[in-house]
């Protein structure tokens, strides 16, 4: 409660009949953003998913200086040895400690996936936008492409690309980025049209603001949370993709360490040697499910 | 009105598997460059590439290779495999009846499952039950097939040996057996996409349960069994249908990796090793199968869509 | 214990509803007493936010799951309604109360056929089904004066018209003749006409049928054409209550005076007074319970309102929570009775402001054409106000889409701006021109970029100027504090603000440029009655100011008859009738105002006969020939309506009517009463 109550702090009436402890105006409800802050800090998911990925970012950063043993040293002496104390995970073919692998093993994935999903976002985002500003002949012609495009599984598409281009860390990225910008523009694309008939679109165009100024200052910041989750999604997708990708050949390639490699190698040796497979596939389904749990928490959040 | 709806969305999907079938063709055709070379190798001679490239037919002008790619394809010739020097129609039919079967059992798993499991959920929203399940469904969704298919085979396969770690029968099997080796591949896709239906389903049911229809329904005294059946499943599940329909092109033409893995001949095992032995009749023909597929799964479900929305069948919006 | 025929059909005592929101509670009704008698129709009135629909929702025990019953008790039909068990509330609710909503399209199952939706009332009330339940709905539909009931049931609700769905909802309330028939806004949402007609069968059934009444609206005028008794809400609790004649003539709660008085009154014009306001804002709900709830608004508030919470107090049947109930009638004005200063006007002007050609637009959906507006031809002067008045479908607001340039007319359409053709697209018009011609739209939520603070939003407006850096900081404060918005204001974000206060950044932002016509597209429709005063005497103090033009476009006669110097009704995207608005008001009017006047709630209701419109309105894919308003029209004379579309015909004095007949042989409702005479 203001202490000048009275005209002055009661600026919005018209009039200016003096009341007894009448308040200056109702608090306003606290900006968004700070409501936000505090969703995130009590969200649990958000929480443990953001452990675990930054456990593994830490392994993919660090690498080879944590591990225990050197995660390349062959030792033919010891090779298949189950898990013992001297090798918490048992060791591959070679004789490798694979406790050593399974930790520098994040790092391809973690610079791969992570570099499709911005390039996707970010060419998604630009196409979302355009399409769903421009609408008309623009939108019908990129919305069938994409229709068409969809009418074929992710890795069907990848794998037709990459037996084109050949496959490198680089080609990867760029495949996996281009296959996913006509899903992410999709999802911006159905928000921009819901944001274009509000009437603070038409208001713009009434100040005489062009078509960019427009789709970016007026348009873009209310549908970022909408392309923030969609990028912790197909973050998700993508680690997935590249290691079924790695698995399959087409991925990230020999002679790394990246667990979807390493699985496709010791798989025949499923029957009788199951540690050899069995702690990359754990450490894969941790950090996508890390990964998950932050969208999901992420989602809630910006839901606020 | 409904003939004219039908009619019209039979049309586009013509125009959509039209449009994709270019870019396939222009997929398989430009981006590998010489095509006979990339086939020959480096090291071949430059007048056995010309030669190879003379006899597929590279060398003509794109629009006539597509057409004539198209036409032939359309009534059922699929080209020539470059591995195997035979037809490939044969290879692709076979295979396209094995995804079949494989996604039949997987389809007739997941949908079900994930329907109650989305119902169950939007029951219970916000309480422990609805995130648990949720969360459950995400999770299990985001992990590589190929990373539960691993655990499952340890433990279905290896350390309990209930299941055969192969789907690759015997010849001569009859349904029940094949069955038997069906059940673990279909299992990864069950986990996949348990999650994905039942979060499609929960929505549904959660903006159906929410709705005002729903709350005249039960101000109109119904008992709730008679609300949940006749006013809230049929809209809820309205949605539910397209997203069943593109699983099922999914599960057709995307399961490369789970074919892969259990050794099972489908068609998208054969999509994989033409693209491995750079087959490019065989990953074109492939390709377009699969995009095939779904456009005909899409119609089918956009019939039964609205078959339930009478909204969808007025001409206009 | 029941006590059969005598008890009330609705009793609440000191009932209070908490809603659990995160982790605080929410009181939204707080200690509520009342009782409906039967046959009685009383109806329950408040701003958004005071509890109303809450109130009717709990007398029926339905509730959102974070909501519940704090206190006091609440018996339907002489029983307990919180001691009710699952299967006794089923057939309470199927056989003592019924509800008619709001949103009648929504309310229906959009899958399924009406037939379907109203025999499984049928079905769960009398046992039957089949053809009997099939007999009895088209039984039922003929009571609420549909007129072909085997058609309608074949029909899903998305083929009906508003009008159409509602008689069905109330065909369906009414089905089985329940104790207790609530009413939840069932008109807002339907044009005037249409709610007429809604409310004079609620009104014709009420009669037949003899139920009890609960009629929960935020319209005054509504609710004393349709209730016996009325109690006011306020924040949550009962205010005032007594039989309605009484509470509207002689309000005895200062927050009753000055809600009354903030209407426009049916004749008032600006020339004469400005409107009432009531001061400051509604507290949230449940915040205040040691004290007066009213008193941070109330001019008549002493030491005792700020201390003790007052009790209801009554005199012979009225009552009012107010320790000084005699005073109410004295409470002081808000804003001074003296009129505005007059704005220029026409007068010296050579050339209209703004002039608007043939204006049409023809829209194609599917391949069919679709026509929204059709060869309409306006002017607007200096510093003049015109009102444009017409229901769903009239075309008003693709009118003010083309006239600023959002849309592209047809052919043979010609915008001048002082004289100057201003090209048809917002795109390609000059600076001074975008600047001189600027809106206001309804719904200031979406009219908002809420990621933006008040000082982008307005701010932005100014680059149209050419202002940058500290002048445009000047210039800022100035349009902001000529819209009675504080520096405090400037950093908050649209989500910080209530309605009125984004209403006023919309309006600072389209004064920000200094416009010559500001097209006011239903500017307070979306906001409370308390709030809209406001906002329109700092309309009409701004036009006065900066010698505005204003088209003002607004479904609510009082309004635009208090505002706008001249009137123009719209019918189907065309002109029907256009004059001064004191002649367009007191006659002769077009057949189409006349039933538009008539249907007006406010008008006097005792003797006077409702203009009746036939039939529903006509597609605007498939326009009749000739008069397009001859399908419904109560005075079409002949063949000529059905193959001449009339002329634009002088009435005299700058009023023109679209009709064949003769202007003096055109109808005139009642004129109005002088303001402060008995409505």
């Amino acid at each position: 409660m203001s202490a000048g109550a009275g005209a002055g702090a009661n600026a919005n009436a018209s009039g200016a009949a003096d009341v007894i402890g009448r308040p200056a105006e109702p608090p306003p409800p606290s900006s968004l953003a700070r409501e936000r802050w505090h969703a995130a800090c009590r969200s649990p998911t958000l929480i443990a998913g953001l452990l675990i990925l930054t456990f593994w970012t830490v392994c993919a950063l660090l690498g080879a200086g944590i591990a225990p043993r050197d995660p390349y040293a062959d030792d033919l002496l010891a090779t298949l040895a189950p898990p013992s104390a001297a090798h918490w995970f048992g060791t591959d073919q070679l004789g490798r400690d694979i406790f050593s692998r399974v930790i520098v093993g994040a790092r391809d994935i973690l610079i791969v996936a992570p570099l499709a999903t911005l390039l996707g976002t970010a060419l998604g985002t630009a196409l979302g936008l355009c399409i769903g500003y421009f609408r008309g002949a623009l939108d019908d012609i990129v919305s069938r492409i994409i229709e068409a495009l969809q009418a074929l599984p992710l890795v069907i598409v990848a794998l037709m690309a990459l037996a084109a281009v050949g496959t490198s860390n680089s080609t990867v990225v760029l495949v996996i980025g281009f296959v996913f910008t006509p899903l992410i523009a999709r999802t911006v694309r159905s928000a921009v049209l819901n944001e274009t008939d509000l009437d603070y679109v038409a208001a713009a165009r009434l100040r005489g603001d062009g078509a960019l100024a427009i789709m970016f200052i007026e348009i873009l910041p209310n549908v970022l949370p909408i392309a923030i989750v969609e990028m912790t999604v197909r973050l998700g997708y993508a680690i997935f993709f590249v290691a079924s990708l790695s698995f399959i050949g087409f991925g990230i390639q020999p002679p790394s360490a990246d667990w979807g490699i390493a699985i496709a190698e010791n798989y025949s040796l499923i029957g009788s040697y199951w540690w050899t497979v069995l702690f990359d596939a754990a450490a894969t389904a941790s950090l996508v499910i890390g990964v998950n749990l932050v969208t999901d928490g992420l989602a809630g959040v910006l839901d606020t | 009105m409904i003939a004219i709806f039908l009619a019209r969305r039979a049309l586009l999907s013509l125009v959509t598997l039209a449009i994709l079938s270019v870019l396939v063709f222009l997929g398989g055709q430009l981006l590998p460059g010489d095509v006979g070379r990339a086939v020959l190798g480096p090291l071949a001679d430059a007048r056995a590439v010309a030669l190879f490239n003379h006899q597929v037919g590279v060398d003509r002008p794109l629009a006539v290779q597509y057409f004539d790619w198209i036409t032939h394809f359309a009534v059922g010739d699929m080209g020539r495999s470059f591995t195997f020097r035979s037809p490939v129609a044969p290879f692709i039919a076979q295979a396209l009846v094995n995804s079949l079967k494989l996604a039949a059992l997987a389809f007739a798993l997941v949908v079900p499952l994930g329907i109650a499991g989305g119902v169950w959920a939007a029951l219970r929203a916000g309480r422990w039950g609805d995130r648990a399940l949720v969360l459950l469904g995400q999770s299990l969704g985001v992990v590589p097939e190929f990373i539960s298919s691993i655990v499952l085979i340890l433990v279905f396969g290896v350390w309990l040996h209930w299941l055969p770690m192969s789907a690759d029968w015997p010849e001569g099997a009859g349904p029940l057996t094949q069955l038997r080796y069906l059940i673990l591949p279909s299992l990864p896709l069950v986990l996949v996409f348990f999650g994905y239906i039942a979060r499609v389903a929960r929505a549904g049911t959660v903006e159906a349960l929410d709705a005002d229809y729903t709350r005249t329904a039960i101000l109109k005294g119904l008992p709730m069994s008679t609300v949940m059946r006749r006013h809230v499943l049929r809209n809820a599940l309205l949605p539910t249908i397209t997203v069943v329909a593109s699983l099922l092109g999914y599960l057709a033409g995307g399961l490369v990796v789970i074919e892969t893995l259990f050794h099972y001949r489908g068609i998208g095992a054969l999509i994989y090793s033409a693209a491995r032995a750079k087959d490019f009749p065989m990953l074109e023909a492939g390709v377009l199968t699969v995009g095939a597929v779904y456009a005909i799964a899409s119609v089918l479900a956009d019939m039964l869509s609205a078959a339930l929305n009478p909204r969808l069948r007025a001409a206009r919006a | 214990m029941t006590d059969g025929a005598t008890a009330d059909a609705l009793r609440f005592e000191e009932v209070s509803v908490t809603f659990r929101s995160g982790r605080r509670e929410l009181r939204v009704l707080s200690g509520v007493s009342l009782a409906i008698r039967r046959g009685e129709s009383y109806g329950l009135v408040g701003e958004s936010g005071c509890g109303k629909s809450t109130a009717a929702f709990a007398a029926i025990r339905y509730l959102a799951r974070n909501g519940r019953v704090s206190g006091g008790r609440i018996w339907v039909d002489g029983r307990d309604l919180m001691a009710l068990s699952q299967a006794e509330l089923r057939r309470l609710r199927t056989q003592s109360v019924s509800m008619v909503y709001q949103d009648p399209g929504r309310a229906l199952n959009p899958s399924l056929r009406i037939e379907r939706q109203m025999m499984e009332v049928f079905e769960v009330a009398e046992g039957v089904s089949g053809d009997q339940a099939r007999s009895r709905s088209r039984e039922m539909l003929a009571r609420v004066q549909i007129a072909s009931p085997d058609r309608v049931l074949r029909n899903y609700p998305h083929e009906l018209s508003g009008g159409m769905q509602q008689r069905v909802i109330i065909a369906m309330a009414l089905s089985t003749n329940p104790a207790l028939l609530i009413l939840d806004e069932p008109t807002t949402g339907l044009d005037a006409t249409v709610e007429a007609e809604v409310l004079d069968l609620v009104a014709r059934l009420r009669a037949e049928f003899n139920n009890s009444i609960l009629f929960i609206s935020h319209s005054l005028p509504v609710i004393a054409r349709m209730c016996d008794r009325v109690g006011v809400l306020y924040a949550g609790e009962l205010i005032e209550e007594g039989p309605a004649s009484r509470v509207f003539r002689d309000p005895r709660h200062p927050y009753t005076v000055g809600l009354m008085r903030c209407v426009p009154k049916y004749g008032l014009r600006k020339s004469q007074s400005r409107l009432e306001t009531i001061p400051g804002f509604l507290p949230s709900p449940g915040s205040i319970t040691d004290r007066c709830v009213f008193v941070t608004r109330c001019a008549n508030a002493t030491e005792r309102c700020a201390r003790e919470a007052p009790p209801p107090i009554a005199l012979e049947g009225h009552l009012a929570r107010c320790f000084y109930p005699d005073r109410a009638s004295e409470l002081p004005r808000q804003s001074s009775l003296a009129p505005p200063l007059p704005t220029v006007g026409r007068a010296g002007a050579a050339l209209p402001l703004l002039r608007a050609q043939h204006l049409s637009k023809t829209y194609q959906i599917f391949g069919r054409p679709f026509q929204a507006v059709h060869d309409v031809t306006i002017e607007l002067w200096p510093g003049e106000t015109l009102g444009l008045v017409g229901e769903s479908g009239s075309g008003k607001s693709s009118l003010a889409k083309l006239l600023l340039g959002l849309s592209v007319p047809d052919e043979g359409s010609a915008i001048e701006l002082s004289g100057d053709a201003l090209p048809a697209r917002a795109q390609d018009r000059t600076r001074s021109q975008l600047k001189a011609l600027q809106i206001i739209f309804q719904n200031p939520g979406a009219a908002l970029n809420r990621s933006q603070t008040v000082r982008a939003l307005i701010g932005r407006s100014l680059r149209l100027v050419g202002l940058s850096g500290a002048a445009r900081e000047v210039r800022l404060r100035e349009i902001a504090a000529a819209v009675r918005l504080t520096p405090r204001h400037l950093d908050e974000k649209p989500r910080q603000l209530s309605g009125g206060l984004k209403q006023r950044v919309a309006i600072a932002r389209a004064f920000a440029g200094g416009p010559w016509v500001v097209v006011c597209d239903e500017p307070t429709s979306a906001l409370d009655v308390s709030v809209q005063s406001a906002i329109l005497n700092l309309l009409v103090d701004l036009q006065a100011e900066r010698q505005v033009s204003y088209l003002f476009i607004s479904h609510d006669l009082n309004v635009v008859h208090y505002l706008s110097d001249r009137i123009a009704v719209l019918y189907l995207g065309r002109l029907m009738e256009i004059g001064p608005s004191q002649r367009v008001f007191a006659g002769p009017h077009h057949p189409y105002t006349e039933a538009l006047l008539s249907a007006n709630p406010s008008r006097e209701k005792q003797g006077a006969e409702r203009i009746r419109l036939e039939g529903e309105l006509p597609s605007a894919s498939n326009l009749p020939a000739g008069c397009v308003f001859h399908t419904r029209c109560p005075r079409k004379i002949g063949v000529i309506c059905e193959r001449e579309e009339p002329p634009l015909a002088q009435a005299g004095g700058g009023h023109a009517i679209r009709c064949h007949i003769p202007a003096a042989e055109l109808g005139r409702v009642r004129a109005p009463a002088r303001p402060g005479e008995p409505a």
